[in-house]
């Protein structure tokens, strides 16, 4: 909570590390975002509109932030899970286990979409499994939220998992002690406490989804007004070297990324306030 | 005795800056940059080293050629922000004709300096069906019947793409009776009967030949081949269709490149070499159709004729985009529910 405290702090160099913070935000952040909103506003608003105003385009975007919300969720209930099994038990492998959720950061997005694709295409491992079931993952809707499910895992582990280790034991032998059911524990205790970093980690899991081009496009099939993404209709664009229509779509997504964003952060401060906290 | 040793050194000192500068200007070092799209990579491997050869033989310089391959949109976009390539060789005109419209690195002419509208060797459009022809498919009509199942890449994605969709385009309009309405239902019909669009030709050939989906892939003629020959042998056929459309991969030298580096010789001379019968061979052996008219017989017992249509029977390609490609033209409409 010291990070948002407004006094100067009694630490030396404030002016030096502030310049330095602004400088390299602006180089790597602000300075590329002013040029894209720069582009994107070319067109005008009434060129914005019909740019976005395209059955297609509403389409895709409705495609790409429902599954990224999809994928988020599932990512919500099996993340906290995870994180639970690899802080409050010891196994064999388990350090290789752990390594293994970080996975989906290293691995080059195509990569993750191609081996998604071999095995989930009806004659891969698992596709042919679903097939006689009459399920089809690759080159449906669902192919997609398999991939985001896979590339923004990680970001809700991490994030639950250091809070989980602070959290200690004794709270929940109290709390067995005073008489609560283990659903108690868990939704009165144990779930208050990680609600903050999970709601962080499902919004950074969320932004990376909704982004997410590279493993999308290879199990996704690609067909419009089915399974297309936005970012797939942002390459379109470019390959037509329609710049401008390009970037308003990218402002179009950031915005409505930074509107869920914003959401999620009053959610984050309502909660706060009500826990009495801050 | 310091004066003495004092000129020595100089002495030494010019020898060895005489000696570096002839030997420099003996034998230079060039590289060439070309910038082509994706599968040319082997072809171009050969025709380099040979032309490196040749020009060493020629001038004594030691000439190595660098390669870059990617999709060629991606590619043209590349050089019209700045990639220093001192050649292009893209998969479609209208490629090179964005980075002559748009940086200017190009000159406007480009088209008119090399033969054949500057397209050293074309290919075509052909389908590819698993062994046997299990589906019977013949031509593109037969692509539309209930049950067949058709892999081709996104025309807004892939630039080798669109010369899938104007055949087909080419092929309906010269049905009989063919009118604008009938051809926009056919394409409507035809991609009705896609599963998978993928964003690039090669992402198609791997739908096709790895996850064995569809009964046939639209593929470049010499995509075709080598599906056959290197992915999977005696597993496919080739299927030649009454009429397909020529595809013309055009070459052009970066005017604004080779001035600044003063590589206008070597890489005019670089692109005029793939149009020597020993390229032409290259080209062959890589499954591209020579223009070179006395390789004719030899490369008709590889590809068989067909009716082609070119890009400049369908009005050229800024007329093609803005018919077929642009946002809201054709492609865009057949895939809307109304």
């Amino acid at each position: 909570m010291t990070l948002l405290q407004k006094q100067y702090s009694v630490l030396p160099g404030f002016g030096l590390t502030l310049g330095i913070t602004l400088f390299w935000l602006s180089l790597v952040v602000l300075i590329p975002f002013a040029v894209l909103f720069g582009w994107a506003s070319q067109p005008g608003i009434d060129g914005f509109i019909k740019t976005i105003g395209h059955e297609r385009v509403i389409h895709s975007l409705y495609i790409t932030f429902g599954s990224s919300l999809l994928a988020v969720l599932i990512n919500v209930v099996f993340g906290v899970i995870t994180a639970w099994v690899l802080v409050r038990y010891s196994f064999p492998g388990k350090k290789i286990v752990d390594a293994f959720i970080d996975l989906p950061f290293a691995l080059p997005t195509a990569v993750a979409g191609i081996a998604l694709t071999t095995l989930y295409a009806p004659n891969g491992l698992l596709g042919s499994l679903l097939m006689p079931l009459g399920i089809k993952i690759a080159y449906t809707p669902a192919g997609i939220v398999i991939a985001l499910i896979f590339i923004s895992l990680p970001f809700i582990v991490r994030t639950i998992q250091p809070v989980l280790e602070d959290l200690e034991p004794e709270l929940e032998d109290a709390a067995t002690c005073l008489g609560a059911s283990r659903w108690q524990i868990f939704s009165r205790v144990i779930f208050p406490a990680i609600a903050p970093a999970l709601l962080t980690g499902a919004a950074m899991a969320f932004a990376r989804a909704a982004g997410e081009y590279g493993s999308v496009i290879f199990i996704a099939g690609n067909i419009p007004m089915v399974s297309e993404i936005t970012p797939l209709l942002i390459t379109a664009k470019l390959e037509q070297s329609d710049y401008e229509g390009a970037t308003v779509l990218a402002v179009l997504m950031l915005l409505i990324s930074f509107l869920v964003l914003l959401l999620i952060n009053l959610i984050q401060r309502w909660n706060n306030k009500r826990n009495g906290m801050n | 005795m310091i004066s003495l040793a004092h000129t020595f050194r100089s002495l030494a000192l010019a020898a060895v800056a005489i000696s570096t500068f002839s030997a420099a200007a003996h034998a230079r070092d060039i590289t060439l940059l070309n910038v082509s799209y994706d599968p040319t990579r082997e072809l171009y491997q050969e025709i380099d080293g040979l032309f490196a050869k040749e020009w060493k033989d020629k001038t004594g310089d030691n000439l190595v050629i660098k390669q870059s391959h990617g999709g060629s949109g991606s590619q043209a976009r590349s050089v019209d922000n700045g990639l220093d390539a001192d050649v292009v060789t893209l998969a479609l005109a209208i490629d090179i004709n964005t980075i002559a419209r748009k940086s200017k690195r190009i000159n406007a002419d480009w088209e008119s300096k090399f033969a054949h509208n500057s397209t050293p060797f074309t290919s075509t459009i052909v389908f590819l069906v698993r062994k046997g022809n299990p589906k019977g498919i013949k031509d593109w009509g037969d692509l539309t019947k209930p049950g067949v199942q058709v892999i081709t890449p996104n025309p807004k994605t892939s630039g080798g793409a669109r010369w899938n969709y104007l055949a087909a385009y080419a092929w309906t309009k010269e049905q009989p009776n063919a009118t604008e309405e009938t051809a926009k239902q056919y394409l409507k019909d035809l991609y009705s009967h896609v599963p998978v669009l993928d964003s690039g030709a090669r992402g198609s050939t791997l739908t096709f030949v790895q996850r064995q989906i569809g009964d046939v892939l639209l593929a470049w003629e010499n995509e075709a081949f080598l599906a056959q020959k290197e992915l999977g042998q005696g597993q496919f056929d080739i299927v030649v269709p009454s009429l397909s459309v020529l595809a013309e991969p055009p070459v052009a030298v970066v005017d604004k490149v080779v001035d600044k580096r003063g590589t206008r010789e070597v890489a005019t001379a670089y692109l005029n070499f793939l149009y020597t019968p020993e390229a032409q061979r290259i080209a062959i052996k890589n499954f591209y159709r020579p223009t070179d008219p006395s390789l004719a017989e030899e490369a008709g017992k590889l590809f068989p004729a067909l009716k082609t249509v070119s890009i400049a029977d369908l009005g050229g390609w800024d007329a093609a985009n803005a018919k077929h490609f642009a946002d809201g033209a054709l492609f865009d409409q057949i895939y809307l529910k109304k």
